[in-house]
């Protein structure tokens, strides 16, 4: 018998261990101008400035859902070269508002992770209820879980806990900061709250006036 | 022909029942006299300068002259199907859509309908081919409009949705996939309910049409069957092909949803 090498089915990429980097170069979109900068494998970087400088703008540009120009690299992989729906899973993308297309909230999920539902404080029947009858705090949590089950190599976070109450920030926060610490996953963190950014941010990048510019921590 | 000929007096005795509608209307103030007469009178000239355009095609039958006036139909169809969407497509796309989409199914059907089915001699016969091909654009352009009418809507208002499903990997068929289906769906409906309901609700103006020109009733039922069936194919197809084109042209070569691709019509 040769060697036997790990089979991947075509089109996914091998889980990794090693550090993966999120790297946007000359990133253009509508009034913004052309921003580069790097978050690399494992780190957290937040995103912040006044509202309407472009931070939502910034996420979809990267997530590849809006015409743009320059290009982000996930490692080795160039984001134009990638089948775009491959792309999107992998940066994992949490918009503000969460969306929901189906009644239930279980057939949104694939395959649910009760652990992970009870640390959100969830117990496993939510898998039965009703979207309609969530709570706007309900849904930010579910999105979460919806966006790690995928298990995106990289997390672009827009406020992911703007509706949550204290408990459940810290809940959140610390889901977070494990995922990216076992995926060596690099979050980009889009938030307000300077509190939270001095909770969980390793740098901070503020744009502003259409330039993204790096602020002491 | 046992048919019995009409006389300028006999029109103008039924026009008369809707000039006393118009008086009516105006006495109650509806607002309506106005749009009332000149609606009458459209339809007048129109199908009188229709009428004349038969008669004349029907003496010259030739290949050219009824692909002529095929076309001219399409294009009054296609401009029409344009004109019924709040949000339609912007450039070409607003117009070739629905336009394409007819031209393919209902000159398929009718085209196989008189070949295969009917068998005239010439296949072109027009006086065949193009009350047949009336009735498919007809009955397609209602479908193909109200198909892609709910397509643009629902993307339009379940933009966010549809870009979560993006956002979480989906592939565009799929983000789309519950507004395309619907969209078809709303367009099939008016046929589905009009084969359902005919000879006991409604009887189809074709087949009547048929027997005041003294046609055994049952010769102008096997016609109206036809009719239905060729109307029931052509407007799924057309619809199927509207809603499915459409669906693609709202996303670009990158999966993305490009609403800015519509722009609002006359709601």
């Amino acid at each position: 018998m040769g060697m036997v090498s790990t089979i991947h089915p075509p089109g996914i990429l091998p889980r990794k261990h090693q550090l993966s980097t999120l790297a946007v170069h000359d990133l253009a979109v509508l009034a913004l101008q052309p921003v580069s900068f790097a978050v690399h494998g494992a780190e957290c970087v937040c995103l912040t400035g006044p509202s309407g400088a472009g931070k939502s703008l910034l996420l979809r540009a990267i997530a590849d859902l809006i015409p743009h120009s320059g290009d982000v690299r996930l490692d080795e992989h160039d984001c134009s070269q990638m089948k775009s729906s491959l792309w999107r899973k992998q940066v994992g993308y949490l918009p503000a508002e969460s969306h929901w297309w189906s009644e239930r909230v279980g057939d949104h999920f694939l395959d649910a992770d009760p652990v992970a539902f009870r640390r959100l404080g969830f117990e496993p029947q939510v898998l039965d209820w009703q979207i309609s009858r969530l709570s706007t705090g309900e849904k930010q949590r579910l999105a979460l879980l919806r966006l790690l089950a995928n298990q995106p190599h990289a997390l672009l976070l827009d406020e992911p806990t703007a509706s949550l109450d204290a408990a459940n920030v810290g809940n959140a926060e610390l889901m977070i900061r494990e995922y990216r610490q076992q995926h060596q996953a690099p979050v980009l963190w889009v938030s307000h709250d300077m509190a939270q950014i001095g909770r969980v941010a390793d740098r901070i990048l503020r744009l502003e006036d259409g330039l993204v510019e790096e602020v002491a921590a | 022909m046992n048919v019995i000929s009409l006389s300028p007096l006999d029109l103008i005795l039924a026009g008369g029942l809707v000039i006393l509608l118009a008086i009516t209307s105006i006495v109650m103030q509806l607002g309506v006299a106005r749009r009332l007469l000149i609606a009458a009178t459209r339809t007048t000239v129109q199908l009188m300068l229709i009428g004349l355009v038969l008669n004349t095609l029907f003496a010259n039958v030739h290949l050219v002259w009824v692909s002529l006036l095929a076309m001219v139909m399409l294009l009054v169809a296609g401009r029409e199907v344009m004109a019924r969407q709040h949000r339609r497509f912007g450039g070409v796309w607003g117009y070739g859509l629905g336009t394409l989409s007819m031209f393919v199914s209902a000159f398929a059907t009718t085209i196989f309908a008189l070949l295969v089915i009917v068998g005239t001699e010439p296949w072109y016969a027009p006086q065949y081919a193009i009350p047949l091909l009336g009735m498919m654009l007809g009955n397609t352009m209602n479908g193909v409009s109200l198909a892609l009418d709910r397509l643009t809507t629902s993307a339009w208002q379940q933009r966010g949705v549809i870009e979560a499903r993006l956002t979480l990997g989906q592939e565009w068929r799929v983000a789309i996939g519950d507004i395309t289906r619907e969209s078809v769906r709303v367009g099939m409906i008016p046929i589905i309910n009009a084969m359902a309901a005919a000879g006991i609700v409604s009887l189809p103006g074709m087949m009547t049409g048929q027997i005041l020109s003294g046609t055994p009733p049952l010769e102008a039922v096997k016609y109206q069957i036809l009719i239905m069936f060729m109307i029931a194919a052509g407007t799924g197809f057309a619809t199927m092909a509207a809603s499915w084109i459409g669906a693609r042209r709202l996303f670009d070569e990158r999966c993305r949803l490009r609403l800015d691709r519509l722009i609002q019509g006359r709601s």
